[in-house]
């Protein structure tokens, strides 16, 4: 009993903090995931149409080793590089981030039933048509899976940024290492999870919504 | 009409899959492309919306030079069914089949209209069906939809490859009986791809069979099945299927048999029908039309009356080009003496006796169970 009451009032002392690090954190994650689908997404599609085998794999090789660097060793990486900050920490988490959406989007694009795509062509729609009206749709529940992947993924890698100084629950997490504060530890995590579940529930409505099959 | 003039199509690796192909395709008539795989006749067919490119001859349609036309348009204007249904899984019954329509750009009212107007055809209720989803029909159903997106945008000619061969035994009979009936309805030039013999003398109107990049023969289903260019043909029809053909009505009809006109008295027609030793002739006015048959002893009873009050005419029409499977069947159920046949227009075309079709029929029969005992 004592301890919730303490807990409670530990909400009650750092809330403005903790709101501070949850946005922070929020931030980061937000910022990496866009930019991520931005450039992932369209190259996905671009290299769906290529027809060179040996730059398609090399992308894909790229994108797999920056995910085989341990999370810690690409942030310090990134120190010399951009220095200390939102930046850096952004940066590193956005090259974790595209080899899982490429490889979905990607072999979402590309697991489209033949049939569907050679009906659409015979039917008269043009390139770019295709791709909006029946490709990219048809592929979305794969892409948005991807999407889902990576949103956890990174929600929870964002907690490591705060290694490099970007802020975030990461934070709260090593100031509760420092202070031997089980309220601080317990707090970031239970919120990194939290947000992470948020998200994952949100973008499974939102792939509910608009595929169908 | 299309056309296809000197066409060849020569892969880049060599492999030439056409060889100077001269075709047209029969306007408002089912076309059937057949052969055994790799003769060339999907490559045949894809030519025609250009989803392949041929290497050199030329395509008309309507007279017009196909690379003329921009190939987006083209394609718009022409159906397009295939084998594996492609329908787009992410939209509903109504988007696919207003598919076509939406990129002609039609107003949402007239699409609305089309599209009810198109599942009432396949006798799919548009209450239910128009917002479900592909994945929540049957086989069947898919490709009911699927002919029916093809015909959305009510093009003239329809592509159809393999558009039957996915579906279960059951539900290609009845897609293939559906097509029959609607293309009485629609009349549209329609260019289907087979490879299953069955379907194409069931559904064609002309069959085109091909080998090697090569047309080896075409001709109405009757026509080559009565006369086989040549082994290849005979061996792909198989010869189950021409053991069970009867020769066509055309070479059974009797052009020369007498007729009379309905000005004609019942004493002339008495001297006639003795004369040449019949007991049934078929009446025609002055234009050639028939209008009934009159037999001899009906005459010998009533001397006195007119001709006109003598004239029946109980038997179904038998027109030249009904199959001849159908003629037989006319025959069990209505006994004569003569089976007048009928040319489109109602003209009298000739006749064919019944004495005649027995001989055939015991001809027939003796030389299937001839060649039965030949493989026994």
């Amino acid at each position: 009993m004592e301890f919730i009451t303490d807990y409670v009032m530990f909400w009650q002392d750092e809330y403005q903090s903790i709101m501070t690090y949850t946005s922070e954190h929020l931030l980061i994650s937000f910022v990496v995931i866009v930019l991520s689908i931005l450039v992932t997404v369209p190259l996905a599609v671009y290299m769906t149409k290529m027809k060179n085998d040996k730059i398609k794999s090399l992308i894909f090789n790229i994108a797999n080793i920056f995910q085989t660097i341990p999370t810690i060793a690409l942030l310090a990486i990134m120190i010399p590089l951009l220095g200390i900050g939102f930046a850096p920490a952004v940066t590193a988490l956005f090259l974790y981030a595209l080899l899982p959406l490429l490889r979905n989007t990607y072999t979402g694009i590309k697991s489209i039933d033949p049939s569907i795509v050679e009906a659409a062509k015979g039917m008269g729609f043009t390139t770019m048509g295709r791709l909006f009206k029946i490709e990219l749709p048809a592929a979305l529940p794969y892409v948005m899976s991807g999407i889902r992947v990576t949103t956890v993924y990174i929600i929870s890698w964002t907690t490591l940024a705060a290694l490099i100084g970007a802020g975030g629950l990461g934070d709260l997490i090593l100031a509760g290492i420092g202070y031997n504060d089980q309220y601080m530890i317990f707090t970031g995590t239970l919120l990194a999870i939290v947000i992470a579940l948020l998200l994952d529930l949100a973008f499974g409505k939102l792939e509910k919504k608009y595929t169908n099959a | 009409m299309i056309e296809l003039k000197g066409i060849n199509k020569i892969y880049d690796d060599g492999f030439q899959a056409l060889k100077d192909i001269d075709l047209t395709f029969e306007e408002g008539k089912i076309n059937v492309l057949i052969g055994p795989s790799g003769c060339g006749k999907t490559t045949t067919m894809k030519l025609l919306n250009r989803l392949t490119d041929y290497t050199d001859g030329d395509i008309l349609i309507d007279d017009q030079n196909m690379k003329q036309i921009n190939p987006f348009e083209l394609r718009r204007q022409m159906g397009y069914v295939i084998q594996n249904i492609g329908l787009f899984p992410h939209m509903s019954i109504f988007d696919n089949v207003a598919t076509v329509p939406k990129l002609l750009k039609w107003n949402k009212h007239k699409i609305r209209e089309r599209v009810d107007e198109l599942l009432n055809m396949v006798n799919l209720d548009p209450e239910t069906y128009r917002n479900r989803y592909p994945a929540e029909l049957s086989g069947g159903q898919q490709q009911r939809i699927g002919v029916i997106r093809a015909l959305a945008a009510e093009p003239s000619t329809i592509l159809m490859d393999e558009p039957f061969s996915a579906l279960d035994p059951i539900s290609r009979e009845q897609l293939q009986d559906e097509l029959t009936k609607l293309q009485q309805e629609i009349n549209k030039t329609i260019i289907f791809v087979t490879h299953d013999m069955d379907e194409a003398i069931k559904i064609a109107d002309q069959i085109i069979l091909m080998k090697d990049g090569e047309i080896v023969q075409k001709g109405a289903p009757q026509e080559i099945l009565a006369n086989p260019a040549n082994e290849f043909v005979t061996e792909f029809i198989g010869e189950d299927r021409l053991e069970n053909v009867l020769p066509s009505i055309q070479d059974m009809i009797q052009s020369d048999y007498p007729s009379i006109s309905l000005n004609t008295t019942v004493e002339q027609s008495i001297q006639l029908l003795s004369r040449y030793q019949i007991s049934d002739i078929p009446v025609v006015d002055e234009n050639g039309a028939f209008n009934g048959i009159v037999n001899l002893f009906d005459l010998l009873n009533n001397k006195r009356t007119d001709l006109k009050t003598f004239i029946h005419d109980t038997l179904p029409t038998i027109t030249e080009n009904m199959d001849s499977h159908r003629l037989m069947q006319i025959f069990h159920e209505h006994k004569s003496t003569v089976y007048p046949i009928q040319t489109k227009e109602g003209n009298l075309a000739g006749v064919v006796e019944r004495k005649q079709l027995v001989h055939l029929l015991h001809q027939f029969y003796m030389n299937k169970s001839g060649d039965s005992e030949w493989s026994s």
